[in-house]
């Protein structure tokens, strides 16, 4: 409860800085402010994706089965805020180039890969009945996530050179300290958001697997 | 010692049954040409001879993908898997065999890839050869892990390629860049550098996938 | 030998074993028996480290090298012989004297005449006679068998009732059996699972 009016009252305050507050972008003007919602959705993702191989790495080490439903808990929501990266760093192209996607975009292409990835990490989980033999496939599979994160982003660095040229890049002048304030704030309300929701998720997953252990029981 | 003893007993009955059956190198082998020859057609006229190159790692990397999807068809059936698993061996030493199987499949498919890319395509430089070599070490180290993840799933032969090809995103980029970019060094590198931090993964994984 | 505490196990929604206790000696020889889908399959798959618990717990005296598995399926290759298939085993056991162990077991079990025929061209009753050689191949201490008797004709029944008599002494003997009437005398115990 607390994590959620925590969330909430961060996404607020944070969605208020950057509308209103935040210094307008010399060069892109208003549409610069989606900065403070695209980026800290995407290191909120690669945090779930973290967390969920973290959580993976646990599984394998301990053979604990609730680290399987943490994992996938954690991935799950590392999708979620994934796809919200892939929208709006795509309604930013749209609004600063016209396009709605362009593969001289680093993180955007990266995290079409990781959703292709981790796509068929579902596509795994559903193909295998639960039980301890999925939670090490997942797990395995997770791992390889978060190496394929790195590996993945200095494979896209090196395409350009020879796919595409840079055109575009968003590596301007440094943030100023209003800047990195409000960005700061907007990211603890993704992160905050983030607990609040895997907290959620795993209460609810874990209250059916105990409906469904007393329903047995009463059988 | 025994560790290679076991990966040597392993492969040696890979190669027996590959030799009795004689299912999936002749089929990788008329893959890769026929692949080859539906890209020319595929190609505009006056494409470059670096799409073509572009095209060759495409075959190549379907290629590999049918190989592998025939990897474990012969421990699946009669859970022959269960088997080999229950022996005291090391269960990585499964993997290695395995992997080394799918690697000499891969090369030979090269061998005669390589030389019909020369003669429909464009010249064959030292890079494309080096490239090939690094990329085949990845490609094989992970596929043979997935293709056991996905003998343990309903799906099966359905699941290998979306678990396949978003993990070998990078050995393209590698590939391709070093036949196509002036400075193939680099490339190569970073291929060395997939090669070296997925071998270890794979290796260090198979054993969870394969038990519980 | 063997040691089970709440030992349970489901596949997916469906539980095939639920709070099992047991304990086994060493050289003891259970039986284990129930209907058609009741987990004995399970139970032996579970003490052989094939499937984990999915609760309680279960500790096995010995590594897996010292275990001798019998499954449904003979777990060889079809596209081998039955030489090629247990010279494979025999490698990964690290079985000494590899070849006269492999002879003995071939001519044991009535298999010698055909063992360089491909498994695939066997009859079941054959294929049953090559797992067992593939299960005693490294003198296992520990026997796992699940319905050791599947498909065999008479004279091979008694091949086993002969290895039984003379396992029971020295092994820790594990039988899964829908139709127990054979064993019963020479069990020492006996789990009923439903």
């Amino acid at each position: 409860m607390f994590l959620a009016a925590a969330a909430a009252g961060l996404l607020v305050a944070g969605l208020a800085l950057a509308l209103l507050w935040a210094p307008e972008d010399a060069d892109q003007g208003f549409s610069q402010r989606i900065f403070y919602v695209h980026v800290p959705i995407a290191l909120t993702a690669y945090a779930c994706f973290a967390w969920g191989a973290w959580k993976a790495l646990r599984l394998l080490w301990i053979r604990d089965a609730r680290y399987d439903l943490e994992s996938y808990t954690a991935v799950h929501m590392g999708v979620i805020f994934g796809v919200l990266t892939l929208v709006t760093g795509s309604i930013w192209a749209k609004i600063s180039w016209g396009v709605w996607w362009t593969w001289s975009e680093r993180q955007l292409v990266l995290f079409l890969v990781l959703f292709l990835f981790y796509c068929a990490y579902f596509m795994l989980r559903f193909s295998v009945e639960s039980g301890p033999r999925r939670a090490n496939l997942s797990a395995v599979y997770a791992l390889f996530g978060v190496a394929l994160i790195p590996v993945s982003f200095l494979a896209i660095r090196l395409a350009e050179n020879f796919i595409h040229p840079v055109v575009f890049t968003r590596d301007g002048p440094q943030m100023s300290g209003s800047m990195l304030f409000v960005f700061s704030v907007c990211l603890a309300a993704m992160l905050a958001l983030f607990a609040s929701l895997y907290a959620n998720e795993l209460a609810g997953k874990r209250l059916d697997a105990r409906l469904r252990e007393l329903r047995e029981a009463l059988e | 010692m025994t560790y290679f003893a076991d990966v040597a007993a392993l492969a040696r009955k890979d190669l027996l049954l590959e030799l009795r059956s004689r299912d999936t190198l002749p089929a990788m082998l008329l893959f890769v040409v026929s692949a080859l020859v539906v890209f020319h057609f595929a190609l505009p006229s006056d494409a470059s001879a670096t799409a073509s190159t572009g095209l060759l790692w495409i075959a190549l990397l379907f290629t590999a993908l049918l190989g592998l999807a025939r990897a474990f068809v012969a421990e699946r059936e009669q859970r022959v898997l269960d088997g080999l698993v229950l022996a005291p061996c090391d269960r990585s030493a499964i993997w290695l065999a395995k992997a080394l199987g799918v690697l000499a499949f891969l090369g030979i498919a090269e061998l005669v890839a390589l030389p019909a890319y020369h003669v429909f395509f464009a010249p064959v430089g030292w890079e494309l050869v080096a490239a090939l070599a690094l990329a085949d070490l990845g490609l094989a180290a992970v596929g043979t892990l997935l293709a056991a993840m996905a003998a343990a799933s309903r799906a099966r032969e359905l699941l290998l390629p979306l678990l396949f090809l978003p993990l070998v995103i990078p050995v393209v980029v590698g590939g391709v860049g070093a036949t196509v970019a002036d400075d193939p060094g680099r490339y190569l590198a970073f291929l060395g550098l997939y090669d070296v931090i997925f071998v270890i993964l794979s290796w260090a994984s198979f054993e969870y996938v394969v038990s519980e | 030998m063997i040691r089970a505490r709440g030992l349970g196990r489901r596949f997916g929604a469906k539980r095939v074993l639920r709070d099992l206790d047991l304990d086994v000696p060493a050289g003891g020889f259970l039986l284990v028996t129930g209907p058609n889908g009741s987990g004995k399959s399970t139970f032996l798959a579970l003490v052989a480290g094939l499937l984990a618990p999915t609760e309680g717990e279960i500790e096995v005296g010995v590594d897996r090298g010292g275990i001798g598995y019998l499954a449904h399926e003979p777990l060889v290759y079809r596209e081998l012989t039955a030489l090629e298939n247990l010279d494979l085993y025999g490698r990964l056991y690290h079985v000494r004297e590899r070849r006269e162990q492999i002879g003995a077991l071939l001519e044991r079990f009535g298999l010698w005449e055909a063992r360089h025929e491909r498994v695939g061209a066997f009859s079941r009753g054959m294929e049953q006679r090559l797992a067992l050689c593939r299960t005693l191949l490294h003198g296992p201490e520990l026997l796992l068998l699940d319905e050791p008797y599947s498909g065999l004709d008479a004279g091979a029944v008694e091949l086993v009732d002969a290895l039984f008599a003379e396992l029971a002494d020295e092994r820790t003997v594990l039988v899964a059996s829908h139709d127990p009437e054979r064993i019963r005398a020479r069990a020492s115990q006996e789990l009923v699972l439903a």
